[in-house]
């Protein structure tokens, strides 16, 4: 990328969340663009007007492009773009499954959502695992990652070893952490208890359910270790021993050399775990909800457990649109925060 | 960006820093290095042990009778085979692991060969709307899946296919972002002239994607297709929502644990045979191990992928 987008054009050329060159180059692409932005990088405030040149394009070749990407483009404006137009239709209707009814309510199912207090529990118990997973995923799984990137000998071996977790089904997890959890019997409380401590209720305790599955999810932390390991990977080594002769201990490596060269890695990871854990159903829907006896009290209710149980069981398919509508809304927002915050602390090799 | 090329090539121009450091200083940084290493090498087989522990106390609790599942010996005290005998009467694994089978070979299968065709339109032409339509695909795959849970639902009902197993790998026909971003980005690795010599050679389109671009990205091709096949072998959401209404055959793997859960559960009239349950827990992991025998090399390098910067 020869060109450098002038700081103040940041706005116009908002990169996608992806830390990857190609996406990054995305909206300077055409030489026409890249030109623009030249020309605006030289000191001029406002907005060069694009030199339109006609791009001469084959006609067979394009042609043969949309019969290749045809089915993309179908299914897009089925399944995706016409989804969710359905589905703001649905939102402001009620929907009588028997007839396929729709009849226009109007605003009422967002008002619900703020009069039902379980979408606001939901919700909050969602924000709470959220706030509490993420931080520990990324910490251990770079913690991992970097004692994993120090080993010479055997790396493959301790690399699968850590994977494993990865590839046991969601389904076996909960099943054997449902009895590992167990307050009386578990072997969790029983190693706590060798150590002398007195382990929780995890899965009765209100205070504990969330908690219980950070630990499941902890154990299958591997593909975000994996994403660590490959960005730690591409750090020149020959930037370690410059600091090394320069006197920097391992902590100063690691905050002024490890962190700023993977920083790209850790913004993908913080994003793609934080929308993961906004959307947890699995494990809190094996563990609590399957046989629909109410589970640990509303403490295990997540957000996408009820909203599941008010488009399945109940077929309130509008209000469940409206909740839908509403997460769909608060995972953007915050992940149109964490990217502009990102953008200023992220650093890209290939941006200087 | 071809597969074996991505590991940066070894360092040869390494700078020996020792030179320069004052011998006291460097015995001692020996020392440190003694401890450092002991400690790296405890908390490496300490994690490893971490990790394996539910494993292989799902493999030893399968094996029990009832009252031993929470003894937490990893060598049974009682071996009880006769559990899997057992299980396979009282539960239809054999229809889930072939339902479960059939649907993730479809969708990994469907998949596979919608997202390479998508990607290599995205990646080998020029046309008019292409970076915005790529922008698309890309803005796709930051949508949360229950803003479309709904009427994707709607849409398969009123096609009359709920209950049966067309909705969980039916839209897999039409591509799905990630693997298009995944594939393009392979595809963007070839060199670009072989293809330019082929049109010269009257080689059509088509034969091009399969004759050329298929057997030179096969590594990328088998990476989708094992994420895939990972990913629905593991859905029980869909399953769920589709198949819920059908009769216990009929489920896959997922749901069928899900209700082996229940149907074992005390609170729900059972008598807390989870042996049984591990024993099903167990069946379902096994060929995801054994896949990951197969294809680590694959797994590993399309998630190191996902999260790579140019």
């Amino acid at each position: 990328m020869a060109t450098m987008p002038h700081p103040d054009s940041r706005e116009d050329h908002d990169r996608a969340p992806l830390p990857n060159k190609d996406v990054q180059d995305m909206s300077v692409d055409s030489d026409v663009a890249a030109d623009a932005v030249a020309a605006e990088g030289s000191g001029r405030k406002r907005r060069v007007k694009k030199v339109r040149v006609k791009q001469e394009y084959n006609r067979r070749e394009v042609l043969t492009a949309y019969a290749f990407i045809s089915p993309w483009i179908i299914g897009f404006l089925v399944f995706t773009a016409g989804a969710m137009i359905y589905s703001l239709v649905i939102s402001f209707s009620r929907y009588q499954l028997a007839t396929g009814a729709m009849r226009p309510i109007g605003l009422a199912n967002y008002e619900g959502l703020f009069q039902d207090p379980k979408v606001m529990t939901s919700l909050g118990n969602t924000l709470f695992y959220a706030v509490l997973a993420v931080p520990l995923e990324i910490t251990f799984a770079l913690f991992l990652a970097l004692l994993l990137d120090r080993v010479t000998r055997g790396a493959g071996v301790f690399r699968t070893l850590y994977y494993l977790p990865k590839m046991t089904p969601a389904v076996a997890t909960a099943a054997v952490f449902f009895l590992l959890l167990n307050g009386n019997q578990g072997a969790i409380n029983k190693g706590l208890a060798a150590i002398g401590i007195q382990g929780p209720q995890w899965l009765l305790d209100p205070n504990w359910v969330k908690p219980s599955i950070v630990i499941m999810t902890l154990w299958g932390v591997s593909g975000t270790m994996v994403i660590f390991l490959a960005a730690l990977k591409n750090v020149p080594r020959d930037l370690y021993e410059v600091a090394q002769i320069d006197g920097a201990g391992p902590v100063r490596r690691f905050f002024s050399i490890t962190l700023p060269m993977i920083s790209g890695a850790l913004f993908f990871n913080i994003i793609v775990l934080t929308i993961a854990a906004l959307q947890t159903f699995d494990q809190a829907y094996l563990l609590f909800y399957r046989d629909q006896v109410q589970g640990a009290s509303d403490a295990s209710l997540f957000y996408a457990v009820y909203l599941f149980q008010q488009a399945f069981r109940q077929f309130n398919f509008g209000f469940a649109a409206a909740m839908a509508w509403l997460i769909f809304v608060i995972i953007m927002v915050i992940s149109l925060v964490q990217v502009k915050l990102g953008n200023r602390f992220v650093y890209y090799e290939n941006e200087r | 960006m071809a597969i074996d090329t991505r590991t940066p090539p070894p360092q040869t121009s390494a700078a020996e820093p020792e030179e320069t450091v004052d011998p006291r200083r460097r015995r001692s940084w020996r020392a440190g290095a003694v401890i450092f290493g002991i400690l790296k090498w405890a908390l490496l087989v300490g994690f490893a042990m971490l990790f394996l522990y539910p494993l292989v106390w799902l493999l030893a609790a399968s094996l029990k009778p009832r009252g031993q599942v929470f003894d937490n010996r990893l060598i049974p005290l009682t071996f009880q085979p006769e559990n899997y005998v057992k299980v396979w009467d009282e539960l239809p694994l054999l229809a889930w692991v072939g339902n479960s089978l059939l649907i993730a070979i479809l969708a990994a299968g469907f998949v596979t060969i919608s997202s390479s065709l998508v990607a290599w339109g995205f990646a080998h032409f020029r046309f008019p709307g292409r970076n915005i339509l790529f922008g698309v695909v890309l803005a796709t795959m930051m949508l949360p899946g229950a803003v479309t849970l709904v009427p994707q639902y709607l849409i398969w009902n009123n096609l009359g296919l709920v209950g049966t197993n067309v909705p969980l790998w039916g839209m897999n026909l039409f591509g799905s972002a990630f693997y298009i971003f995944l594939q393009r980005q392979f595809f963007l690795g070839l060199p670009r002239e072989i293809f330019e010599a082929a049109r010269v050679d009257g080689v059509s389109q088509w034969g091009m994607f399969w004759r050329m671009v298929f057997p030179l990205s096969i590594p990328s091709f088998i990476i989708v297709f094992l994420f895939e096949f990972q990913a629905s072998w593991n859905n029980l959401q869909a399953a769920l929502i589709y198949l819920n209404a059908g009769s216990a055959e009929g489920y896959t793997v997922p749901l069928g644990i899900a209700s082996a859960m229940t149907k074992y559960s005390p609170t729900n009239g059972g008598h807390g045979d989870y042996q049984y349950v591990m024993v099903a827990a167990l069946v379902v992991t096994l060929p995801m191990l054994l896949l990951f025998a197969f294809g680590q090399r694959y797994f590993v390098e399309g998630v190191a992928t996902q999260g790579r910067k140019g």
